[in-house]
């Protein structure tokens, strides 16, 4: 198996998309609850495995273009299909997943095997009958959107009127049409006339879930830009700025490099949005610019180990973050194969594991802890003893249920509430 | 009677207070012993340029073509070449080159 590059529950949680760094996607279906198997509810299987994306080599730029899956956006049902879009560093994919259930049989003029049959044996006229045969999942490429970034595409984010979908890259953001593939409008375009002068990219851009006309992107240096697409065809002026005061005298090297966002979320209520940077999470109002509402700390132990974790590049590790369904708790990772979840109102933090010692089937996850004064206590870990190759950089939760999906490099872990 | 001037050891209780207070600065003294040449400006374009190189790759498709060639007439060995040195005569190709990501840190060696 290989490492898990993406995760995304469908609008109804039925369906889970998870993409690797082999351009795999792999789709896992909920099961329903029977009466034969009442324990089987809730338990995910695969659905449908196909190769999405593949290795390439532009010779023209002497560049390898990678495979591997940056996201994947599924697109709100409205037929008896799904689709999602997947993409890589450079191409955009839509894929129809359908299911086939009935075959037809009795053909005039072919066999049941294929073989065509001779003209004079047919002596007379059969209407063909649609029998059941075994479920059949197939995925197809629908559309193909390339050519349209010159840098690596960290974002694809479907709009709320379900035509147009935005896709970012370092430097440019662009909108698309979902039925249209050779024509993409620019709407932000940060590139500077001269390179030398470069100073910020941008890392992740999400439409507002109801506003159809508003989108936010984030950037490396820890701000987020929220645009109007009704003020102006190219959105390089923003309509918010949204940035946190910095204390001048608190500023180090390390400053930029741990303010950079690597992920923002709109809230489900379309009120708020979530940032993450390396150490902490930020819920912001829509409405205020000037300070987040709300900032969550995920392992600010790590402040006091930002040289080692600068030179084995970890410092740069990008993670997630993601909403439940009433955006009442968010979700985020961390190493040692850790993840947090932080409840707003009341403030309760938890920290948890995944990893196959601690997540046998329908046993309880017991809560984690990370020692960071000197006493540790039986069953706390160590800062210096944090595994930092386990890393979990992508998290999803169900749209409507507690049930929560978290990559731990090449596993997938899937944790549900306890019901009673 | 000596009497320590006040504003001397006003200075060493601040730089005890930094040390105390700020880690990450703390962080940022030993990287910059360990790198004194580390880029003069804090996280800035350095990163940036790295990043938008990521994928970049050297490739001569001439001395690909050619050692293509030399290849057809020389017997190919039976073991798999080992993946993860290139070296001598081999000519690497793209799926060939190791998942190396260059280190901003400069070397030792370097002015």
């Amino acid at each position: 198996a290989d490492i898990i590059s993406t995760v995304e529950f469908n609008y109804t949680g039925d369906l889970l998309a998870t993409g690797d760094k082999g351009g795999r996607v792999v789709i896992f279906q909920r099961e329903q609850e029977t009466k034969s198997r009442p324990l089987s509810r809730g338990e995910y299987n695969v659905y449908s495995t196909f190769q999405s994306h593949e290795p390439e080599f532009d010779y023209l730029k002497s560049l390898e273009i990678e495979e591997k899956i940056n996201k994947i956006r599924w697109l709100p049902q409205q037929n008896a299909a799904h689709f999602l879009l997947s993409t890589n560093d450079k191409t955009i994919k839509l894929w129809k997943i359908s299911e086939r259930d009935k075959r037809a049989e009795g053909y005039n003029l072919k066999d049941e095997d294929g073989r065509l049959r001779e003209p004079f044996r047919v002596t007379e006229l059969r209407v063909p009958t649609l029998k059941p045969m075994d479920l059949m999942v197939e995925a197809s490429p629908r559309r193909t959107f390339a050519n349209a970034h010159t840098y690596h595409i960290n974002s694809i984010s479907v709009n709320s009127d379900y035509a147009t979908y935005l896709s970012a890259d370092d430097l440019r953001i662009n909108l698309w049409h979902l039925e249209v593939t050779n024509r993409s409008f620019n709407i932000v375009d940060i590139k500077p006339a001269n390179m030398e002068e470069l100073t910020e990219v941008i890392t992740a851009a999400e439409f507002h879930p109801h506003h159809c006309n508003t989108f936010v992107y984030s950037s490396s240096k820890g701000t987020i830009r929220l645009c109007d697409m009704r003020s102006s065809a190219l959105c390089d002026q923003h309509s918010k700025f949204f940035e946190e005061p910095e204390d001048p005298s608190s500023r180090s090297f390390f400053s930029e490099i741990i303010s950079s966002i690597s992920d923002v979320k709109f809230s489900h209520s379309g009120r708020y949005m979530m940032t993450r940077d390396y150490l902490s999470v930020k819920v912001w109002d829509l409405n205020m610019e000037n300070r987040p509402v709300e900032t969550y700390q995920v392992h600010e132990y790590l402040r006091g180990k930002l040289c080692s974790l600068y030179e084995n590049d970890c410092i740069f590790d990008k993670f997630e973050c993601c909403w439940n369904g009433s955006d009442s708790t968010i979700m985020t990772g961390s190493y040692n194969n850790f993840f947090r979840t932080f409840e707003r109102d009341p403030r309760r933090d938890t920290t948890l594991e995944a990893s196959r010692e601690s997540s046998k089937p329908r046993a309880i996850l017991k809560p984690r802890k990370v020692c960071t004064t000197g006493k540790r206590k039986k069953d706390e870990i160590t800062v210096d003893s944090l595994d930092f190759n386990k890393k979990i950089l992508h998290t999803a939760w169900h749209p409507m249920e507690n049930i929560i999906a978290v990559a731990a490099t090449n596993n997938l872990y899937l944790f549900q509430e306890k019901v009673n | 009677l000596l009497c320590v001037s006040p504003t001397v050891s006003l200075t060493v209780f601040q730089e005890m207070e930094d040390k105390v207070i700020s880690p990450e600065k703390a962080e940022e003294a030993k990287l910059k012993a360990r790198y004194p040449h580390l880029g003069q400006k804090p996280g800035g374009s350095d990163f940036l340029r790295k990043r938008l190189q990521k994928g970049q790759k050297y490739f001569d498709s001439g001395d690909y073509n050619m050692a293509k060639a030399k290849m057809k007439n020389k017997q190919l060995p039976t073991a798999a070449p080992d993946k993860t040195e290139v070296t001598g005569d081999h000519i690497p190709t793209p799926q060939d080159l190791p998942q190396r990501k260059p280190s901003l840190v400069a070397s030792k060696l370097a002015g």
